[in-house]
C-alpha cells in the first residue's frame, strides 16, 4: 500500500476508520458515520432519547386516560396508597444518587469506589421492586384490586408498566456492575454506564411524577 | 493502491446468519418487503371475498363451508363472517402491508445506502424488530383458526364491541384477544425500528451529507420513524388498556348499564367508548402519514430522477414533509365527528385539517413544478410515481369534503369514506411500493424488470383501481352504508346494486393483472437481464456501487458527498445528472 496511494484514498474517501465496537451491534455491529466509536456512542444516545420519547408517550397516554376516565363518571372513588410506597420512593432516589456517586468516581479514576457505588445503586433498584412488589400485596390482603375502581386500576396500570421499565433498567445496571466486578469494564462500556444511568434517572423522574398523580388525581 | 480500509462487518457464511437471523439491514429489508407481499395477497383474498358476498349475498359456495363449516354453514357466508373479513383485510393491510413495506421494507434496505452508512445504527435491534413482526402477523394470522374465528370490531377496534368477549359476536373471543395482542407485539416491533431509523439518520450520515443534502425519500423516512415512535406507543397504551377491559374486569372503556344480545353487562360500569376513539385515533391520523409519506419521498425522487430535472423547492418539500408530520398529531379528532363532540371542537380539528391541505398542495404543485419542462422518460417506475400523483390528488380532494363536520355526518358511515381512504392510503401507497419495487429492484436483486409486461401492469392496474374505488364515491352519496354484509332487501340499496356489480368485477380485474407483478418480479429475480451499477443514471449513493451492494454498501470506503441529491441538466457539466459523490469541480456548488 503506497503512501500516495493512501493519501489519495484519503482526499476521496475521507481517511480509514478505526475498528469498530459497539456492544448492540452483536457481533461487530455498524457503524456508516465518519468514526466508528464516536459514531457509535451518538447514535447509542439518540437511541436512548428516542426511546424515552416513546417511554414518555406511553405514559402520557395513561395519563390522559386517567384524567378522562376520572372526569367522566361519578364511580371513581378515590384509594388509600400503602405508606411503603414512599419508602420506595426514598430507596429509588438513593439508587440514582448512588449511580451518579459511581460516575463521579469513575471520572476522577477511582474504580474501586466506582465498583462500590454502582452495585449500591443496582442493589438499591432491586430493593425498590421488591418494595414495589410489597406494596401490591398489601393492597391485595386489602381486597383493592385492579378491578375495583377506576382509581386501582390506574394505580396498578401505572406502576406495573413503571417496573417492567425498571425490569430493563436494573438488567442494564446489572450486566454493567457484572462487568465492573469482573474488571472487564473497557473505555468502550462508558456507553453503557452512561445510557444506563441516564435511563435509570429517568425512571427516577418518572416514578416521582406518578407519585404525584396518585396522590393529587388518584 | 490502498487496501479497503477495515470493514466493521464480516459477512456471515452459515446459511441460517445470512438468510434468516440476518444482522445486514438489506437482507432484513428484503425480508420485510416479502412479508409485506405475502400479507398483501392475504389482504387482497380477502377483500375479493368481500365483493363477492356484497353482489351474491345469498350463494351458497361449497369451499366456504369447507373453510368456515359453521360462519359459513351450508356454504352461505353469515354476516359476522364478513365483518370478521373486513376486520383482518384492514387490520393486515394497514399494518403488515402499508406500514411494513414502504418504511421496513424499502427504508431498511435504502436509508443507509442513501446516506452512505454501513448499516442501521444497531442491527441486532433490527433483526428483532423484523422477527417481532413476523411474530406479530403469525398471531394475527392465527386469529382465524381459533374458535368464533377472527375479531369483528374493525381494525379500529372500537369497543364496547371489541371489549366486552364472547357476547358481542362469535370472533370477539380469542379472536379479538389475539388482534390486541398481535397489534400490541408490532407496536414493539415499530418502536425497535423506529430508535434505528431515527440513530441512522441522525448519527450515521457519512461526511458531507448534510440534511439539507438527503434525498427526499431519507427525510420521510426519519419522519414516519417519528410519527411511528410517538404513534405506537399510544396505541400499545390503549391496547393494553383494552385487554385489561376484556380479560381481568376493568371498566377503562366499558360502559355501565350496557345490554348486548339482550342481557344487561353488570359487571363493568363508567367506562367510555369515546376514550377508546380518543387514544386509537391519535395514534391512528399519524398512522394514515406513516403509509403514505414514504410513497411521497419515492414519488419526489423518482419525478426528479425520471424528468432529469432537480425536484421544485427541495427545501418547500422538507418544511412540507416536517408539517404533515406535525399537523398529523393534531387532527384526529376528524374521525369522531359522529361521536357528538362539541361543535366548538369539531370546528377547530376541521381547521387543523384543512390546514394539511397547504403541505399537501406544495407537495403537489412542486411535483408538477417538477415535471414542467422536463424530459421524461416514462420507464414503468416513473409510471407508477405519476399514478401516485393522480391517486393523490383524488383521495385528497375527498377528504376536503369529509373535513368538513357538517358533510361528514352524512358522508361518515358511507361508502365515500371507503372510496376516499382506499384512494389515498391504501391504493396510493400501494403505487408508491410498486414505484420502489421496479425503480431499486436492479439494485436488489442485481436484475432488471420486465418493463413491457411492467407497463401492462400499470395501465391495468391504474384503471382498475379507478374503477374500483371512484364509483364508491357514488354509492356513498346515495347513502349506501359501510360495513354492511348485504343490502339487497333495502330497495333504495338494491337499485345500486348493478354500480356494486361492476366495482366487484373491476376487483376481480385488478386482482387478476397482479399475476403480472408476480410473474414479472419472479421470473426477473432469476431470468431478468444483468443490471447496471446505476440503470436510470440516478444521483443518489446507492447507484455508486455495485448492483447488489457488497455486504458493507460501500466495499470499506468511506463515501465523501459533495452535492445535493438533485443535480440534473446542471448547465456546463459534462451528463444530464452530477453523482452526489462526484468531486466538487464537476459544478460550482450547490
Amino acid at each position: 500500500m503506497g503512501m500516495s496511494g493512501s493519501l489519495t484514498h484519503d482526499i476521496i474517501h475521507g481517511p480509514p476508520r478505526p475498528p469498530f465496537e459497539g456492544g448492540w451491534g452483536g457481533g461487530g455491529g455498524a457503524g456508516g458515520g465518519s468514526d466508528g466509536r464516536g459514531a457509535f456512542r451518538r447514535a447509542s444516545f439518540t437511541g436512548l432519547y428516542v426511546l424515552l420519547a416513546a417511554s414518555t408517550m406511553l405514559f402520557a397516554a395513561f395519563t390522559s386516560a386517567m384524567v378522562v376516565r376520572r372526569g367522566l363518571s361519578d364511580d371513581w372513588m378515590s384509594m388509600s396508597k400503602p405508606p411503603i410506597l414512599l419508602v420506595n420512593t426514598g430507596v429509588l432516589l438513593a439508587s440514582s444518587l448512588a449511580l451518579e456517586l459511581a460516575r463521579r468516581a469513575l471520572k476522577a479514576g477511582g474504580r474501586t469506589k466506582f465498583n462500590a457505588w454502582w452495585t449500591a445503586g443496582t442493589v438499591l433498584g432491586i430493593l425498590f421492586l421488591g418494595g414495589q412488589a410489597l406494596a401490591w400485596n398489601q393492597l391485595n390482603a386489602a381486597s383493592v384490586f385492579i378491578s375495583t375502581n377506576p382509581s386501582s386500576s390506574f394505580f396498578y396500570v401505572l406502576s406495573v408498566a413503571h417496573a417492567v421499565h425498571l425490569l430493563g433498567g436494573v438488567s442494564a445496571l446489572f450486566y454493567v456492575d457484572v462487568q465492573a466486578l469482573r474488571l472487564t469494564l473497557g473505555p468502550a462500556k462508558r456507553t453503557a454506564i452512561d445510557i444506563s444511568a441516564i435511563f435509570w434517572h429517568f425512571l427516577d423522574g418518572l416514578w416521582l411524577y406518578l407519585m404525584v398523580l396518585f396522590y393529587v388525581w388518584g | 493502491m490502498s487496501a479497503p480500509t477495515h470493514s466493521a462487518h464480516h459477512a456471515p457464511q452459515g446459511f441460517i446468519r445470512k438468510y434468516v437471523f440476518s444482522l445486514d439491514h438489506k437482507v432484513i429489508g428484503i425480508q420485510y418487503y416479502f412479508l409485506g407481499l405475502f400479507s398483501v395477497f392475504i389482504g387482497m383474498g380477502l377483500s375479493l371475498l368481500m365483493r363477492f358476498h356484497m353482489v351474491n349475498p345469498e350463494a351458497k359456495v361449497a369451499w366456504f363451508a369447507k373453510l368456515w363449516p359453521t360462519a359459513a354453514a351450508g356454504g352461505m357466508m353469515t354476516p359476522e363472517l364478513y365483518l370478521s373479513l373486513m376486520t383482518m383485510h384492514g387490520t393486515i393491510m394497514v399494518f403488515f402491508v402499508l406500514t411494513t413495506v414502504p418504511q421496513s421494507g424499502f427504508g431498511n434496505y435504502f436509508l443507509p445506502l442513501q446516506i452512505g452508512a454501513e448499516d442501521m445504527a444497531f442491527p441486532v435491534l433490527n433483526m428483532l424488530s423484523f422477527w417481532t413482526t413476523f411474530i406479530a402477523l403469525v398471531v394475527m394470522v392465527s386469529a382465524f383458526f381459533v374458535q368464533g374465528g377472527a375479531p369483528l370490531a374493525g381494525w379500529t377496534a372500537y369497543p364496547p364491541l371489541s371489549a366486552a368477549g364472547r357476547i358481542t359476536g362469535p370472533g370477539e373471543g380469542m379472536g379479538q384477544t389475539l388482534w390486541i395482542l398481535s397489534i400490541a407485539i408490532f407496536c414493539g416491533a415499530s418502536l425497535m425500528g423506529a430508535i434505528n431509523f431515527i440513530a441512522t439518520t441522525v448519527d450515521l450520515r457519512c461526511k458531507g451529507m448534510r440534511l439539507m443534502r438527503m434525498p427526499l425519500t431519507c427525510w420521510t423516512w426519519l419522519v414516519t420513524a417519528i410519527l411511528a415512535l410517538l404513534g405506537f406507543a399510544v396505541l400499545l397504551a390503549a391496547g393494553l388498556l383494552l385487554i385489561l377491559d376484556r380479560t381481568v374486569g376493568t371498566s377503562f372503556f366499558i360502559p355501565g348499564g350496557l345490554m348486548i344480545s339482550d342481557q344487561i353487562i353488570s359487571n363493568h360500569k363508567g367506562g367510555s367508548p369515546l376514550l377508546w376513539q380518543h387514544l386509537f385515533w391519535f395514534f391512528g391520523h399519524p398512522e394514515v402519514y406513516i403509509a403514505i409519506l414514504p410513497g411521497m419521498g419515492v414519488t419526489s425522487h423518482l419525478l426528479s430522477t425520471f424528468a432529469r430535472k432537480p425536484v421544485f423547492g427541495y427545501k418547500a418539500m422538507v418544511y412540507a414533509i416536517l408539517s404533515i408530520g406535525f399537523l398529523g398529531f393534531l387532527v384526529w379528532g376528524h374521525h369522531m365527528f359522529m361521536s357528538g363532540m362539541n361543535p366548538y371542537s369539531a370546528m377547530a380539528f376541521s381547521v387543523l385539517t384543512m390546514a394539511i391541505g397547504v403541505p399537501s398542495a406544495i407537495k403537489t404543485f412542486n411535483w408538477i413544478g417538477t415535471l414542467w419542462g422536463g424530459k421524461i422518460h416514462f420507464d414503468t417506475a416513473m409510471m407508477f410515481s405519476l399514478g401516485f400523483v393522480s391517486l393523490f390528488v383524488t383521495g385528497g380532494l375527498s377528504g376536503i369534503f369529509l373535513g368538513q363536520p357538517a358533510l361528514d355526518l352524512y358522508f361518515h358511515d358511507t361508502y365515500f369514506v371507503v372510496g376516499h381512504f382506499h384512494m389515498i392510503m391504501g391504493v396510493a401507497a400501494i403505487f408508491g411500493m410498486f414505484a420502489g419495487t421496479f425503480y431499486w429492484f436492479p439494485k436488489m436483486f442485481g436484475r432488471m424488470m420486465n418493463e413491457t409486461l411492467g407497463k401492462i401492469h400499470f395501465y391495468a392496474t391504474f384503471i382498475g383501481v379507478y374503477c374500483i374505488f371512484t364509483p364508491m364515491h357514488f354509492v356513498g352519496m346515495a347513502g349506501n352504508p359501510r360495513r354492511y354484509s348485504d343490502f339487497t332487501n333495502v330497495e333504495y340499496l338494491a337499485a345500486l346494486m348493478p354500480v356494486h356489480k361492476f366495482m366487484t368485477h373491476a376487483a376481480y380485474f385488478t386482482a387478476a393483472v397482479q399475476i403480472l407483478f408476480l410473474i414479472n418480479l419472479f421470473w426477473s429475480l432469476w431470468k431478468g437481464p444483468k443490471a447496471p451499477m446505476n440503470p436510470w443514471n440516478s444521483t443518489s449513493l446507492e447507484w455508486t456501487v455495485s448492483s447488489p451492494p457488497p455486504f458493507d454498501n460501500f466495499g470499506g470506503v468511506h463515501p465523501v458527498v459533495n452535492h445535493g441529491p438533485y443535480e440534473f441538466s446542471v448547465p456546463g457539466a459534462p451528463t444530464d445528472f452530477i453523482m452526489q459523490t462526484d468531486p466538487p469541480s464537476v459544478t460550482s456548488e450547490d
